[in-house]
């Protein structure tokens, strides 16, 4: 909670980076379309989606390594048209890292201060600082084959922070870690841009990550940017099917409007029949059909006697136990697909036998309605 | 299948005792005699001398057949190694049509019988008017050289991870000082190991030399021109016994390096954690 407050005390209003209509086409096929975007000062941006999405390309484009077919890039206010990844105020944490092997940890890091000419002990004492940022001090004059993984990714860190970009891209820096060090990468980073103040821009499609470090999300399918917000918000409010189903589980259900205005839509549905929700901001109705989701985890077992204001009934058909949380399989009367419930186990979810009669609560508020 | 586990062992080892002993006795026969006191090599040996060793360098012909030498090995070397170089970085790192088959081309010289090569290319040196001379003697020993230096560079800078050059560029580095601090350095050892191979080839290289030179004479030449005397036979093994050992001092060096400069550009990825 304190470093949300940070961050938000240190993020700005200001556009850093500002990308307007880009597309990016290889013959016919593009591999980012029409993309409009602004990334505003100070914030740790993900652009979130499948392989395949045009995260890369347009990250490579903001670098300077691949060029927009249409469309205009600006950092801090400059153009980027014509301008060369050597003289662009980015820097890069490459996937694979590109740690430069015939150089020590001291020297890759040096690599780009080289040609700056600092005087005295300059370098030396910004190579000191930046080691210090990612913990490595004492491992500069290791060679860069004798580093693990993780450390790997500490210098190509280190090398780019160097330089004090205004921007930080980071191209799936954590993909080549194994679980555990990831997650702790994770917190890590996030620290670390909260430290710095630099715009850090994140591209990953690992959905956890993205929700974990970021400030804002750009949700990306096909070349297109889907959605653009908070974590919070991505989640608890996809703007349609697709980034629901790809940020964490969702249960569709098939819903007709029966009334819509400006901030609301009433739905009829099977099995929560009928239903007000919010309409979401980018709501496009098409025809009277819409879908209604609700997570797994909203939906909470009613025990024995317990009643609750909004709920359905059904049968237990599968279940799975997963440790801390059992996941459920739910049929419900008049649904053409049964509901996924996860559940905690502290009250015994893990002993609802396969086959009985249960009761779900659930909150109006976590209904989402998407256009179909 | 118990029966030929336990024979095969037994088989194996003198089969490969066999292999080995075919392919080095030839070469372990030169040295041995090259120290014999005797003019004729026959065992037993007459006496052990290194007085054929001494009489090398009172040669005059055979010094300046090994200037000749040296002078087509180096610019042989450089000359094919530039080439290797930039058709093997064209080879590697682009995606174009043909880059097989020319890749394919530029490989086929080694599998060509040398005399039909040798005498190809004394026909072309006639048909452009060039008169025989070392010169000609290092442009046949450039196409000989290449596919050889094809295969020690390709394997250099295969794998080379295009995002070392893209950081360094993102790091602000130009184009020009891309290729000094990192392209350059990361190759070097393939460079080397392929000037060296080269320089070997093209030192023991007989046939190409022999139908391309003109009147001076490279050190195989030499040693082919000697053998007419039965008396000087022991001071060609003595040569050849040098020549030998240089051979093998420099395949290995380059072969050394050739390792290094494929494992430099392999391992990288970071995903050994």
């Amino acid at each position: 909670m304190l470093e949300r407050v940070q961050s938000e005390r240190i993020q700005s209003e200001r556009t850093m980076i500002e990308i307007r209509d880009v597309t990016r086409s290889y013959g016919s096929f593009k591999a980012l379309d029409n993309a409009s975007l602004a990334i505003r000062e100070g914030e740790f941006f993900s652009l979130l989606g499948p392989s395949g999405c045009g995260k890369t390309t347009l990250l490579r484009m903001i670098a300077g390594f691949d060029t927009p077919t249409s469309g205009s890039i600006a950092v801090d206010g400059q153009p980027m048209d014509g301008i060369p990844a050597n003289r662009r105020p980015t820097n890069m944490v490459f996937q694979s890292y590109a740690i430069f092997p015939h150089l020590n940890v001291e020297q890759n890091v040096a690599y780009g201060l080289k040609r700056l000419k600092l005087q005295g002990g300059e370098e030396k004492r910004r190579v000191e600082e930046a080691l210090a940022q990612v913990s490595l001090t004492g491992l500069g004059k290791r060679r860069a084959t004798e580093l693990s993984g993780g450390q790997r990714q500490r210098v190509a860190l280190a090398r780019a922070l160097v330089m004090r970009p205004k921007v930080l891209l980071l191209d799936e820096p954590l993909s080549a870690l194994d679980k555990k060090l990831r997650e702790q990468m994770q917190v890590e980073l996030r620290r670390l841009q909260q430290a710095v103040g630099i715009t850090f821009v994140l591209v990953t499609h690992d959905q956890y990550e993205a929700l974990a470090m970021s400030d804002r999300i750009a949700v990306m399918f096909g070349g297109r940017i889907a959605q653009v917000a908070s974590p919070k918000e991505i989640y608890q409010r996809p703007v349609n099917r697709q980034v629901a189903d790809f940020l964490g589980g969702m249960n569709f259900v098939k819903a007709e409007i029966v009334e819509e205005n400006g901030a609301s839509l009433v739905l009829d549905t099977l099995g929560f029949g009928r239903v007000r929700t919010d309409k979401p901001k980018a709501f496009m109705r098409n025809g009277g059909a819409a879908t209604l989701g609700i997570r797994p985890e909203r939906l909470r077992v009613l025990w024995d006697n317990a009643s609750a204001k909004f709920e359905v009934a059904g049968k237990v058909v599968e279940r799975h136990y997963f440790g801390e949380i059992t996941h459920l399989i739910v049929e419900i009367p008049g649904l053409e697909k049964p509901l996924s419930v996860t559940e905690t186990n502290d009250f015994g979810a893990d002993d609802i036998p396969v086959g009985a009669p249960i009761r779900l609560a659930y909150d109006p508020e976590a209904l989402v309605a998407m256009a179909d | 299948m118990t029966a030929m586990r336990r024979f095969l062992p037994g088989w194996l080892s003198s089969y490969a005792t066999l292999y080995i002993l075919f392919l080095y006795l030839p070469v372990i026969f030169l040295p041995i005699f090259s120290i014999n006191t005797a003019a004729t090599p026959k065992f037993p040996l007459s006496g052990i001398t290194l007085h054929w060793y001494e009489d090398l360098p009172k040669t005059p012909a055979l010094i300046d057949a090994t200037w000749n030498s040296l002078l087509v090995g180096i610019s042989a070397s450089i000359l094919s190694t530039v080439l290797g170089i930039l058709a093997a970085r064209s080879i590697t790192r682009y995606r174009y049509p043909g880059r097989r088959t020319i890749n394919g081309l530029i490989m086929a010289p080694l599998v060509l019988p040398e005399v039909i090569v040798a005498i190809s290319m004394l026909l072309v040196m006639l048909q452009l008017g060039l008169s025989l001379s070392l010169f000609t003697v290092v442009l046949g020993h450039v196409l000989v050289c290449i596919p050889y230096s094809m295969t020690v560079l390709t394997s250099g800078f295969e794998g080379f991870d295009r995002s070392l050059e893209e950081a360094s560029a993102d790091l602000g580095e130009s184009a020009f000082g891309t290729f000094r601090r990192v392209t350059l350095p990361m190759v070097a050892p393939a460079i080397i190991s392929s000037l060296l191979v080269c320089f070997t080839i093209s030192l023991d290289e007989f046939i190409i030399a022999f139908f391309l030179t003109g009147t001076e004479a490279t050190l195989p030449i030499y040693i082919w021109g000697q053998l007419r005397f039965a008396a000087k036979l022991p001071g060609v093994l003595a040569l050849g016994t040098l020549l030998l050992l240089a051979s093998f001092v420099l395949m290995t060096i380059a072969e050394i390096l050739r390792r290094r400069a494929a494992r430099r550009t392999q391992n990288e990825g970071g995903l050994h954690a």
